[in-house]
């Protein structure tokens, strides 16, 4: 490979989670506290596409994603890819897939949902998989993905 | 014969299948012309209200009693040790359910009824949380249609006043949705059915159609639906121009089909005049009474699994 065309080291063992939208990198390594095990970690942001968009990509060694963390990963890339490396060899490659709901993940964007103030998980369903729009279980209003938080 | 809405909750009118709507129907009609009075004996009910309303909680007690029942608990939440301690709603039902045999709640917030039936294996009635369902009206709703149609199906049903926030006309809307009826929505422009009821609609192919003034479909309608035009949501002068097109009085009932009946949820401000009330067409005082049959359908169904609907 030409070094000068490397925009990301290779990794030995690990995930490659790519085709991510540009800005939400930095959100994933958050959600999924990648950056607090200790395993190394590449990222990069804003990096070329061929069509001329930018994209984010990150490679996390020793680690493998599983399949929920997968399906979260829906709710910022949904066009992510996920390659499973293993002495530097794509031994498993993937897409995300929308799961049916989310457990525990998002808060509700209604503040007058019962689930901000009780003992209980966040639940929500995907209602509208083309625009990501998702139902409260509880409340049962339905918001656009941009409209919510992500619980810590 | 088993009953499928044994022990079950009533949360949201969504959950309700077509047959399950019709076997509440029949046992309300059932338990109208025949009372049960011991129905219920020896069973206590829950009947919590952490926000007040008059008009649901009278109903649902009247419905307990009625079938012999007994009833616990409060008619607003500020009142109770809950509130002022802090308890969360999930240990007060797990305190409350251990004590009764069915637990019947109205809350401020939101997805309360969901989550008390998740604490608890009592059956959970939600007599309406937050801005979100209130199922028990849309079944009083329901049962007055069936009782003065004889049907559900193929009926043209008006919906007047307050389409955007009012709570009662969207489960109502939602649970024609399962009949095949043609619905008439007649509102300002401000206060117009919202997009998401419209496009569960669509998905469900039920005719509707939106309409400026009552008049325009007066005469073709079997059931003509009214609700309150909040005056604070206007202007003083908006409100005096538009309110003439949302409002009712005997005059207008000339020329309708003899099977009409106005309904209301109530309490009706003007926006039905009292000149109506003597008139054939009026039927919103018998819609508030059959609240309580439709409730003594609930209970009786969820708390008996031997009760028989008449006829």
């Amino acid at each position: 490979m030409n070094d000068h065309k490397l925009q990301v080291e290779a990794i030995q063992d690990g995930s490659v989670i790519d085709h991510i939208p540009a800005q939400q990198g930095i959100k994933i390594l958050k959600f999924f506290k990648l950056a607090q095990a200790n395993e190394k970690i590449t990222v990069g942001l804003n990096l070329h596409k061929k069509n001329g968009q930018r994209k984010d990509l990150i490679k996390v060694e020793n680690t493998f994603i599983s399949d929920e963390q997968a399906n979260q990963l829906a709710l910022f890339a949904p066009d992510a890819t996920i390659n499973q490396i293993k002495n530097f060899t794509v031994v498993n490659k993937f897409k995300v897939q929308l799961p049916d709901a989310f457990v525990g993940v998002l808060a509700c964007p209604n503040s007058n949902c019962i689930s901000h103030n009780e003992p209980v998980e966040t639940q929500f369903y995907v209602n509208n998989r083309r625009d990501l729009k998702l139902k409260c279980h509880y409340c049962e209003k339905s918001f656009d993905r941009s409209f919510f938080n992500e619980l810590d | 014969m088993n009953n499928p809405l044994y022990q079950q909750n009533i949360i949201s009118i969504a959950d309700l299948t077509r047959s399950d709507l019709e076997l509440i129907l029949q046992t309300a009609n059932s338990l109208k012309k025949t009372p049960q009075p011991d129905l219920l004996k020896n069973k206590v009910i829950a009947s919590c209200f952490f926000e007040a309303s008059t008009r649901t909680r009278l109903s649902f007690e009247t419905a307990v009693q009625r079938l012999g029942g007994s009833v616990i608990g409060f008619d607003s939440g500020g009142n109770t040790s809950l509130a002022q301690k802090g308890e969360t709603l999930a240990d007060s039902v797990k305190v409350i359910s251990s004590y009764a045999d069915a637990f019947f709640m109205r809350h401020p917030q939101e997805g309360a009824a969901r989550l008390a039936s998740e604490f608890t294996d009592i059956p959970v009635i939600n007599g309406g949380d937050g801005a979100n369902q209130h199922p028990t009206q849309t079944l009083l709703d329901l049962f007055t249609i069936y009782e003065t149609q004889g049907t559900l199906d193929n009926l043209n049903i008006a919906f007047v006043g307050d389409l955007k926030y009012g709570r009662t006309v969207h489960s109502l809307a939602q649970a024609l949705s399962q009949f095949n009826c043609k619905l008439f929505f007649i509102a300002p422009d401000a206060l117009a059915m919202p997009d998401y009821i419209l496009e569960e609609l669509n998905d469900k192919s039920i005719g509707y159609s939106v309409h400026s003034s009552i008049e325009e479909v007066i005469d073709s309608l079997d059931i003509l639906y009214m609700t309150r035009v909040q005056k604070e949501r206007f202007d003083e002068t908006e409100y005096q121009h538009i309110k003439s097109a949302f409002l009712l009085n005997a005059s207008m009932l000339s020329g309708v089909r003899d099977n009409l009946k106005v309904l209301h949820p109530l309490p009706r401000i003007d926006e039905i005049d009292k000149d109506v009330d003597d008139t054939p067409y009026a039927y919103y005082f018998e819609q508030a009474q059959n609240g309580v049959y439709a409730r003594q359908a609930l209970l009786a169904l969820l708390l008996t699994n031997h009760f028989q609907a008449e006829g």
